[in-house]
């Protein structure tokens, strides 16, 4: 079966993210005064081969860990798994 | 001494590496394929600068997947001398040779600039001509120079002497306005724990003709020549 993942990268929290924080202040300035805080990351749509779900999802997050995500700087979340 | 300069695609200072090492050092370089998985037996591999692989996914993500970076570490691990310059320092950071990694510019532009460097270290092979706290003019041009480690990380560099370079103003003292990209603890080059591997954002192959400008990068490749030759 092919599963379609959803894999959100973010800056980790705590670290300086001048994309987020310039967007942050923009919100700011156009009267978005709840913003707390910002961070902005990638988006990435993977379609794997796996018997299920849960397979499917253990192989993205061994690709998290050797490559898509930079261990140093970065966290990673699964935010979706559909099955194709 | 017998260097060679690793080319990837979108590499765009291996020429200027080798040039340095051949005419301004007077050194022989050779020519090194990504593809390849033979080093021609160096005594030192130089990563050069560039974009390698259109800096996909992160600067030198892709680059340390290469046929050749294989023998790299080899060589590495065996204590051989490897200088990553820029992209050759990301390169370096996500292969595991040095820790922490490079983000995006704290201000987010490319800066193309003269900057000043103030030599931390020189008990290493890569400075032993340069005097301790030596302020050097040496030219950066990057978008993901940021340096950035955790707390640990950072701790061990500066308790080690790790820290080779550091960006200061032109009095050599350390400051915001001197930090041109927002590297923690003004980090502009670090070494690894023995000492074999050098990782630094700003060219010293390019600063190594007095006709071009300060030559204060030159030292750099004398001071490994020296270490090889010793």
């Amino acid at each position: 079966m092919m599963f379609r993942i959803h894999l959100q990268i973010v800056p980790r929290q705590g670290l300086l993210d001048p994309q987020g924080k310039a967007v942050a202040d923009a919100l700011h300035a156009l009267d978005f005064p709840a913003v707390r805080d910002v961070r902005i990351g990638r988006h990435l749509v993977l379609d794997v081969d796996a018997a299920d779900g849960a397979g499917a999802e253990s192989q993205v997050r061994a690709m998290c860990e050797r490559l898509l995500a930079n261990p140093v700087t970065e966290d990673f979340a699964i935010a979706g798994v559909e099955a194709l | 001494m017998k260097v060679g300069v690793v080319t990837f695609p979108g590499s765009n200072c291996d020429e200027d590496a080798r040039l340095a090492i051949t005419e301004a050092l007077g050194a022989e370089a050779v020519r090194l394929w990504h593809k390849d998985h033979d080093l021609q037996g160096v005594d030192v591999v130089i990563l050069p600068g560039g974009f390698s692989y259109g800096d996909a996914l992160r600067a030198g993500a892709i680059a340390r997947f290469s046929p050749i970076l294989r023998e790299v570490q080899e060589h590495a691990n065996r204590g051989g001398p490897v200088l990553g310059i820029c992209n050759g320092f990301q390169i370096a950071c996500e292969a595991g040779l040095l820790p922490g990694a490079l983000l995006r510019n704290a201000e987010l532009k490319f800066i193309h600039q003269p900057v000043h460097l103030r030599v931390e270290q020189v008990d290493t092979i890569f400075t032993a001509r340069y005097a301790r706290g030596q302020v050097l003019q040496i030219p950066i041009a990057h978008g993901e120079g940021r340096y950035t480690a955790d707390a640990e990380t950072l701790e061990r560099l500066e308790g080690e002497g790790q820290v080779v370079f550091r960006y200061v103003g032109p009095d050599g003292n350390r400051s915001a306005a001197a930090n041109p990209n927002g590297s923690m603890h003004d980090i502009a080059g670090i070494r690894n724990a023995k000492g074999n591997v050098l990782g630094l954002m700003p060219h010293p192959e390019r600063a190594v003709d007095p006709r071009l400008g300060p030559a204060d990068g030159l030292a750099l490749f004398e001071s490994l020549l020296a270490a090889v030759h010793a």
